[in-house]
């Protein structure tokens, strides 16, 4: 199945835009979100990927998500995980998920936003709407088949094994935690690998320079549909552990699917991508509120003085005589 | 499930946990002695009210082995490892243990286990061969009291099973303070016992319970247990007993008062 992009407006998304010309762009975050008001949102978001295809038929557009294959073949990942598994998992699981999401956001103000938008206005800081668990497991879905790959698994390089050294003390340490937190996410949810720039996490708060030591690597874990982004994190891998994930290959065996993930299908390749475009982000987010930060300063009005000096220029300028 | 006490070799001095009750077998500790020989509690698994192929080809057989055999299994087992260091936790009944773990909604580490240990337990006798069907009787009165119709109380149960994100149970509930009852549902471990609920039969909507047999197909399963497995009788015997006057009664010490007129049933024997 195609998957559609469309280039954004910045200034002034609508829905009822004429049908685009399509883009198609690797799957990963883009540059920091600018534009977009929605009332709700009220802290800097990522820019997201858009996934919305905007048919035009009888003057009727409407915004719809499509499920996207993963990016390999059903039974690419035999034996580890089997091709039955991929046939349910995102032939039925993941593809109710996308068609409920759009039951849910037709004709609504959701149609217009990007998914990674939707689920952080629908998470509504912990009070979830209606939309938030449909969007955020299509959105969870997408990303974990991206996490994997057929003949996946060994170690990272490069700049991510030094930060995976450096903030977990060794890739095997890494390891055992992240398994350790796919393990015990008690009923349904999710582990994560997730790239932390945010000092603080709470907004209006006021944010002492950053450095790149508050830059890190976190695992965390999330129960049923949350994800990090609603953290404000940049998620990097995930391991799904709902059930369905699993049950039909390894049955009560998490443990097992756990270590076999990390052994044979891990992408590291994918999660290097979305670290240098997670750091890439904080980079650009940080220069942004440097900026407005910088604006502010400019713009600050002079103590006692209502008017600026303009205005003071044109009440001494009353001598018509010397005005000429 | 049975509550077993082991006589061991090591002599320990004896904290008395505040919220104890000395129902079970305890030699040496009414004259306050210290130091005498330590009982640990233990719970054992117990097994489902018919085989583990009774329930096919709802239920198969498989589905039983790994669903009671490993995951119930499990639950128990992990608990009994974790009642092993903890003198504080002996001696409650299960019910109890399940309300002092729960902690009023900040759980201890042993909630998920004692309460997953309970919930299966309570789970299979739910169901029996040859379920199905119809309540008769009281619970049918009781029902078409409080739901308007048995197909009212049907379609509440099945939609809000279907509605359960994540995992979790529906229950059908008494409810104690309301006398009436009612359809919840629950994630994870939790239980309406730790608030004023009786249980009366439950679903386990985990997808573990349905996923070998029925995959993806939430609704069928939830149908087929209305159809073919729920047992009436059980939630009849419940029922009942719940009315009589109580011969035990369970103060559990965060409820604000008990009702004599309603117990808490004890799941095991």
């Amino acid at each position: 199945m195609k998957r559609k992009k469309k280039k954004k407006n910045p200034r002034k998304p609508t829905r009822r835009m004429a049908a685009a010309t399509s883009m198609v762009t690797s799957s990963s975050f883009t540059f920091p979100f600018q534009g977009l008001r929605l009332p709700i949102l009220s802290y800097p978001c990522m820019k997201p990927e858009r996934r919305i295809m905007r048919k035009d038929a009888s003057n009727v557009i409407t915004a719809t998500y499509e499920l996207k294959p993963p990016p390999y073949p059903l039974n690419a990942l035999e034996p580890h995980m089997s091709r039955e598994t991929l046939e349910y998992h995102w032939g039925k699981h993941h593809r109710t998920y996308v068609e409920n999401l759009n039951k849910q956001i037709v004709g609504t103000d959701l149609e217009g936003p990007s998914l990674e938008d939707i689920i952080i206005v629908t998470y509504n800081r912990g009070d979830i709407l209606p939309a938030f668990n449909s969007a955020a497991q299509a959105w969870n879905h997408d990303f974990f088949w991206e996490s994997t790959r057929p003949g996946g698994g060994g170690k990272p390089s490069g700049d991510l094994l030094d930060l995976i050294k450096r903030d977990f003390g060794s890739f095997e340490r890494f390891t055992e935690e992240f398994q350790s937190a796919a393990a015990t996410q008690f009923g349904s949810g999710y582990a994560w690998l997730a790239y932390k720039a945010n000092r603080l996490g709470v907004e209006n708060a006021v944010n002492p320079w950053s450095s790149d030591n508050d830059k890190k690597l976190v695992i965390v874990k999330s129960p049923n549909a949350v994800n990090p982004l609603v953290w404000d994190y940049f998620p990097l891998l995930t391991i799904d552990v709902w059930e369905h994930a699993y049950y039909l290959d390894f049955q009560n065996r998490r443990a097992e699917y756990i270590s076999m993930f990390m052994e044979k299908l891990v992408s590291w390749e994918a999660v290097n991508a979305r670290l240098e475009k997670a750091k890439a982000e904080a980079a650009e987010r940080e220069m942004e509120e440097e900026r407005r930060k910088k604006e502010e300063e400019e713009w600050k009005p002079t103590d006692g003085d209502d008017d600026d000096e303009g205005l003071e220029m044109y009440v001494d300028s009353d001598d018509d005589s010397e005005a000429e | 499930m049975a509550c077993h006490l082991l006589l061991t070799d090591f002599t320990l001095p004896l904290k008395s946990p505040k919220l104890s009750h000395s129902r079970q077998q305890r030699k040496g500790r009414s004259n306050g002695s210290r130091k005498v020989s330590t009982t640990v509690a233990y719970y054992g698994l117990k097994t489902p009210p018919y085989n583990l192929d009774g329930l096919e080809p709802y239920m198969s057989k498989r589905a039983l082995e790994v669903h009671w055999g490993v995951r119930h299994r499990g639950f128990v087992e992990d608990l009994n490892r974790q009642l092993r260091k903890s003198d504080i936790l002996y001696g409650y009944t299960m019910d109890e243990l399940v309300k002092t773990t729960f902690n009023n909604g900040n759980p201890l580490p042993e909630f998920n286990n004692v309460a997953e240990a309970w919930n299966h337990d309570f789970f299979w006798e739910s169901m029996q061969p040859g379920g199905g069907d119809m309540p008769k009787l009281g619970l049918l009165g009781q029902i078409e009291k409080d739901f308007g119709s048995f197909t009212n109380f049907r379609e509440k149960f099945v939609e809000t099973a279907l509605s359960l994100f994540g995992s979790g149970w529906v229950w059908l509930v008494l409810k104690r303070q309301d006398k009436r009852l009612a359809v919840v549902k629950t994630s994870n471990s939790i239980n309406p016992i730790v608030w004023e609920g009786i249980p009366i039969l439950n679903l386990d909507m985990w997808e573990h319970a349905y996923y070998l047999d029925y995959k993806n197909d939430k609704a069928k399963y939830v149908s087929m247990f209305m159809n073919h497995l729920v047992s009436w009788n059980a939630a009849t015997d419940l029922l009942e007993t719940c009315k009589l006057t109580a011969t035990r009664i369970c103060r559990a010490p965060y409820l604000g008062g008990f009702e004599p007129d309603i117990c808490f049933i004890e799941r095991y024997r």
